[in-house]
């Protein structure tokens, strides 16, 4: 999958879990940006992407992740 | 199809939960209660997801969230925080990860009995603090540990963990079992259904601090609400069965009676015969079998004359097998056995059938079915009828609505209604709530909708208060006739103030509506509050979706209308003691 198939599935999980299908999202965009993204949620963000990417996540794998950015990385990694 | 209904599709109502909400939250009706949930493990999924699947019964939730992993501690010593929110329903969220004190391969066998009985302890105390809230106490059993030092001796050997999980359930059953208002979520079974690996991620666990999946939450939520829905009054009642390729393979019609596919002989057979079986079980527990078919109704009763046959056609209420639109089928059901449509569950294989229904009755539940060897679970899973209580009416529930149309048969033969109720040879005992009968009653009063002035509804322990306080005037009515015994079907609280009687709840099951019960149930009301000094009496009408029925019924009976405000509640007063005459007039009446 290349950076923007990548980039626009997560967009569109961001959009599915907040409920807000103008939501735009930046490699910026962190927890302080959208009122709802809380650690709950945060759970549910990487659960949609496992499902969505076919990838299980490892304990290491979920540490430190500040924002957006760091989610694609991720899973560009991963599925690379 | 319904996303809540059988099979679910956990990553679908965990993405979408926001906008699941706010469509829900659109329903008319819904009914609000507070439910506090207590913390083994985390639990913010659980409430969203909790919350979805209680809206879609109806049922507005408001949370009390315990803190993490203190169950025991918010449940014993209660800082205030827990009574002050006054649940209606308090859930204990605990899994084998709280599990302390377990077994030590050196332990004599004498401390692995003391550490069980000290864990159980744990819990029970736990459990009890929160009955004595007085309201509804869900609880959870253990899921089985994910790894097995001894391997399969683990659940023979007293040192092994699973052994000792088991013990625990088993202890919990019995303390559920003799328990008034203590209701088990049945953790083990779940995670067996899911399987171990899926159920119970170390992942989950590990890095959130879930003792169950994140994609297993809607399944455990589903269990949840189920129980919650069935205390609250709000499980189905009827099935309304297709049978060509539903109840048997094959068509009838064509094929012959000898031509359909049941019995034990072949595998699709047998799939037929295990689905007639299991809802020949459900009948047993008082859910009501009714045929609805596109068929020649002679043609369609000779499938049920097969030697092979689980169902017969005296399993059955009502038997529609004719080539009506089977919309307008379920509603003439509903009708003839005086239950709502939204009582029934349709259960057919064609999927035009089921859209036409879904479409014409809203409120009927219409699972998705598959092939033949996925019907039970298709019923089964989605937990339409789950049991809390089960009372001796219930398990007779059948045999009574079929009294009833019997009744209605007889009904057509006279011209005077009072005749015909005369020829029922009723007998009425009327008495004040005791002991014996309180858990029916309880029972009646979270399930009646219809006959439901005021629609309160009270626990257990509420009731129990109010039996024992003497400003309050009770009655039940128990009806007989010679079809057969009703069992209790009505009830009434007023409390006293001075020398007003307000009436605090009325009720009586659909099943002996325009018997004239209520007419006697009055009359015996006037007296004991004549008795006890009482001069006036003031009834209310609240009106929910379902108790349009009753909106004038105080007027009929000597009320005069005082009050009526912008919610549409209506006040009533009745003055008439004196030369009060007795209004019904066709039954004997036994008072105890």
């Amino acid at each position: 999958m290349d950076k923007q198939s990548i980039f626009d599935a997560v967009q569109q999980i961001f959009r599915d879990n907040f409920d807000d299908e103008e939501l735009v999202i930046t490699r910026e965009t962190c927890a302080d940006d959208i009122e709802d993204w809380d650690s709950l949620e945060q759970i549910n963000l990487l659960t949609a992407m496992e499902k969505k990417f076919g990838l299980k996540f490892k304990l290491d794998d979920v540490r430190g992740l500040e924002n957006v950015g760091d989610l694609l990385d991720l899973i560009e990694r991963l599925t690379a | 199809m319904n996303c809540f209904d059988y099979p679910l599709d956990p990553a679908y109502l965990l993405q979408k939960k926001r906008s699941l909400k706010r469509q829900l939250l659109e329903k008319q009706g819904l009914i609000e209660k507070k439910v506090a949930i207590m913390s083994g493990s985390t639990i913010g999924e659980i409430k969203n997801i909790l919350e979805l699947f209680l809206l879609e019964n109806g049922i507005k939730p408001t949370f009390h969230e315990g803190a993490y992993a203190l169950f025991y501690e918010n449940l014993v010593f209660d800082d205030g925080s827990l009574k002050a929110f006054a649940p209606d329903v308090i859930y204990i969220h605990t899994s084998v990860r709280n599990i302390k004190l377990w077994p030590d391969a050196a332990d004599e066998p004498s401390r692995v009995e003391e550490k069980l009985n000290a864990e159980y302890t744990r819990f029970e105390q736990a459990i009890r603090a929160a009955l004595s809230f007085g309201c509804p106490v869900i609880a959870n059993n253990f899921d089985l540990p994910v790894y097995r030092v001894m391997g399969n001796r683990e659940g023979v050997d007293c040192h092994g963990r699973v052994r000792f999980v088991r013990q625990l359930n088993e202890k919990l059953a019995a303390l559920a079992e003799a328990t008034p208002n203590l209701y088990l979520n049945d953790l083990a079974y779940l995670q067996a259904v899911h399987g171990m690996d899926a159920f119970s991620s170390q992942t989950a666990w590990y890095a959130y601090k879930y003792a169950v999946s994140i994609d297993c939450i809607p399944y455990l939520c589903q269990s949840v609400a189920n129980i919650i829905k069935s205390l609250l009054g709000k499980n189905k009642k009827a099935l309304a069965l297709d049978l060509d390729n539903t109840l048997w393979g094959g068509i009838i019609g064509d094929d012959g009676p000898e031509g359909i596919v049941m019995g034990n002989e072949t595998p699709a057979g047998m799939a037929y015969a295990e689905f007639q079986s299991y809802l020949k079980e459900l009948s047993k527990l008082g859910i009501l079998l009714n045929v609805c078919s596109k068929n020649e109704e002679k043609i369609a009763l000779t499938g049920f004359e097969r030697a092979d046959t689980v169902l017969k056609r005296d399993d059955f209420l009502c038997f529609k097998a004719n080539w009506e639109p089977k919309s307008r089928n379920i509603a003439a059901m509903a009708q003839e056995i005086n239950i709502l449509p939204e009582s029934f569950v349709f259960v057919d294989d064609n999927p035009a059938e089921r859209e036409i229904v879904r479409q014409e009755l809203p409120g009927v539940t219409v699972p998705e079915l598959g092939a033949p060897e996925e019907y039970i679970a298709a019923i089964d899973r989605s937990g339409y009828f789950e049991v809390t209580t089960l009372s001796a009416d219930d398990k007779k529930r059948a045999s009574m609505y079929k009294q009833n149309l019997e009744r209605a048969q007889l009904e057509q033969s006279f011209g005077d209604y009072n005749d015909y109720l005369k020829s029922l040879e009723m007998h009425c005992e009327i008495g004040a709530f005791d002991a014996p009968h309180a858990e029916r009653i309880t029972q009646l009063i979270n399930k009646t909708n219809q006959f439901n002035l005021t629609t309160r509804r009270y626990t257990a322990a509420e009731v129990e208060g109010i039996m024992a306080d003497p400003a309050y005037i009770t009655l039940y009515g128990r009806l007989v006739d010679k079809f057969g015994d009703n069992g209790l079907v009505t009830a009434m609280i007023g409390h006293i103030q001075g020398n007003v009687l307000d009436m605090d709840l009325w009720i009586m099951s659909c099943r002996t509506f325009k018997r004239r019960l209520e007419h006697a149930m009055f009359d015996e009301l006037v007296r004991r509050a004549a008795a006890a000094g009482v001069e006036k009496i003031v009834g209310h009408y609240y009106p929910t979706a379902k108790n349009l029925l009753v909106r004038d019924f105080y007027a009929t009976i000597g009320f005069e209308q005082t009050a009526q405000d912008d919610q549409g509640n209506l006040t009533f007063e009745f003055t008439g003691f004196a030369g009060y005459e007795p209004q019904c007039g066709v039954m004997e009446i036994e008072i105890v």
